[in-house]
């Protein structure tokens, strides 16, 4: 019996070992010399020099626009991407045929799985001056209309990429949603209108957090979007990331932002774990986009 | 029940309408830089007549030949990678209770929830620092001609190894939760060695899910741009490759790119979408309510 539990445990550390050196050497190991940088300095040459100094946290406020464009466009992002999904969801949830279902849920899913890259970049023509501009120039509606590299183009782009992220957990939670509840509803008198709000609304609120926290933590570090469709006029968080990583090799100062940006996330996710507790648990069950 | 009378009702039609115009919002777009890629003139946004022309030049280009030979093998290795590190992983996590499975559960959902630009600058400071350290070391043991480490394709094969491993265990970790036990006591009833019925009947079982894994890996490898981006160092993969040239201006070359992109990435789903449909058909597990 010893042996055998031994020889278990045995194969069981050594099953895990390969990915635990990857979690480890890959994931936490690099979590925690970031943390470390972010008290250092800038060595001369760029990169990081040993020190212990909070200089690069007081810094953090002359990077504040790109927290604050990050934070805005992110919030404004999701909050159309709910507008947009919850119709969609709720259709192929309640409306859609069984045969047509899962073929239309898998559309939704679809483009999720394919190049962010080339989503993004489908946009640029489209908004650039020879595209909706020059139509609608055309139709005599408009003079001289720019979309690319505005804050609409970065909205846009947004709401295209992350609207199945939003409405698959929508759908699904709309899906489990036990149709005896609405008969009820229905039965106790409620109008359509109310049924909708005071049943299949709070019902459909764990699918409604789940997917505005995934869409709003990768939002979070986003950078094709504002570097391709804001045609780097406004900044994430990402770009500037970026930019003091890659341009700049201030390593230091970056490692203080990207520790800004852990701690939003962080905040994020507590509100969500604490949200979906005080849902009792509903909210829990993972979404899975697999 | 009354289906019917919901079908009918202005709501329905109203709602059905809203979801066509959004599959066409989200579709559209792909669409158009698939027709573009045939596009005969010499410009990206100006429709002239249909051509395999810009497939011609794109295949000719050494670099972009380059970029996409790099970014397979980085796909294969990677995944090949995620996939064995995954599975092993899912299968010993059965074993696992108490708080190392609450520490694994968070690394898995961390490596896969957190952005992409997070996993690019941890890695390439990780390694920065790493072969900063053992470069010296090894020019000790090995002389003036050791060979200096520094970022490159293996870098970027690790890196993304890290996120798509994670992937790989969830599926197959949900694939063994749903596998049929019987079949596995009837097997060591039987007196099969242990490994016998691993090779002989869990690992039939959890092939699909393994598959499925590999795949959905390979496309995310071929398809990343940012984590790349931080640790290719001097290399180019076929994302680096398109957006560098956006930057130059938009080429027809990028929509041929573009349109092969999600040639592989769409049929690679579509594998794993039967493999993962077939392989749950018989073992779906019902709804805990």
């Amino acid at each position: 019996m010893t042996v055998s539990t031994r020889k278990t445990k045995l194969t069981t550390a050594l099953l895990l070992a390969p990915a635990s050196l990857w979690y480890l050497l890959l994931l936490v190991a690099p979590l925690v010399i970031v943390t470390i940088f972010s008290f250092g300095e800038r060595a001369p040459e760029g990169g990081y020099a040993a020190a212990f100094t909070f200089e690069q946290y007081l810094k953090l406020p002359t990077r504040s626009t790109p927290f604050i464009n990050t934070l805005w466009l992110a919030s404004l992002g999701t909050f159309f991407c709910i507008i947009l999904a919850y119709p969609l969801a709720y259709y192929l949830a309640t409306r859609a045929s069984a045969q047509m279902k899962s073929i239309l849920v898998a559309l939704i899913i679809v483009p999720f799985w394919t190049s962010f890259l080339i989503r993004t970049y489908a946009w640029i023509t489209i908004l650039s001056s020879r595209g909706i501009p020059a139509i609608l120039e055309r139709l005599g509606l408009v003079q001289d209309l720019v979309l690319l590299n505005t804050p609409f183009a970065i909205t846009l782009g947004i709401v295209y990429n992350y609207l199945p992220l939003m409405t698959f957990p929508l759908y699904v939670s709309l899906e489990r949603l036990d149709k005896r509840l609405l008969e009820a509803s229905k039965d106790l008198g409620a109008n359509r209108w109310g049924t909708f709000w005071q049943v299949t609304f709070p019902l459909s609120a764990p699918g409604l957090i789940t997917g505005s926290m995934l869409v709003f933590i990768l939002l979070m570090g986003e950078y094709l979007i504002p570097a391709l469709l804001g045609g780097g006029k406004i900044f994430f968080v990402g770009n500037a990331l970026v930019d003091l990583f890659l341009q700049s090799r201030n390593w230091p100062f970056g490692s203080a932002v990207s520790m800004a940006l852990n701690f939003i996330m962080l905040v994020i996710i507590s509100l969500y774990l604490w949200l979906t507790s005080r849902l009792g648990g509903e909210g829990r069950e993972e979404v899975s986009l697999f | 029940m009354g289906a019917n009378d919901y079908m009918r009702d202005p709501i329905s039609s109203l709602l059905k309408n809203y979801a066509t115009l959004l599959y066409i919002f989200l579709y559209a777009p792909i669409a158009l830089v698939v027709l573009f890629s045939f596009n005969s003139g010499n410009y990206a946004a100006d429709l002239q007549g249909f051509s395999f022309r810009w497939y011609g030049e794109t295949w000719r280009d050494p670099f972009v030949l380059e970029a996409f030979g790099n970014s397979i093998f980085i796909a294969t290795t990677s995944a090949t990678l995620a996939t064995i590190f995954g599975t092993l992983a899912a299968l010993a996590l059965q074993n696992v209770r108490g708080w190392l499975r609450t520490v694994y559960d968070s690394l898995i959902y961390i490596a896969i929830i957190i952005p992409g630009i997070v996993i690019g600058i941890a890695t390439l400071i990780f390694f920065v620092q790493f072969f900063g350290w053992l470069n010296p070391i090894l020019q000790n043991l090995f002389g003036p001609t050791a060979p200096r480490l520094n970022l490159g394709m293996p870098t970027i094969i690790a890196a993304h190894a890290l996120f798509t491993m994670s992937i790989v265990l969830v599926i197959v970790r949900s694939r063994i939760a749903g596998m049929d036990r019987s079949l596995i006591e009837a097997s060591s009833d039987l007196y099969a060695t242990p490994f016998n019925t691993f090779w002989q009947v869990t690992l039939p079982q959890l092939f699909p899910a393994i598959m499925a894994g590999f795949l959905l890996a390979f496309t995310f490898s071929f398809d990343d741009f940012i984590v790349a981006f931080f640790v290719a160092g001097p290399n180019t993969t076929l994302p680096i490759y398109v957006f560098s040239s956006i930057r130059r201006g938009v080429t027809p070359k990028i929509n041929t790119i573009a349109t092969v992109t999600l040639i592989v990435s769409l049929s690679f789903l579509f594998i794993t979408q039967n493999l993962l449909t077939r392989s749950n058909a018989r073992a779906r597990t019902p709804d805990k309510e």
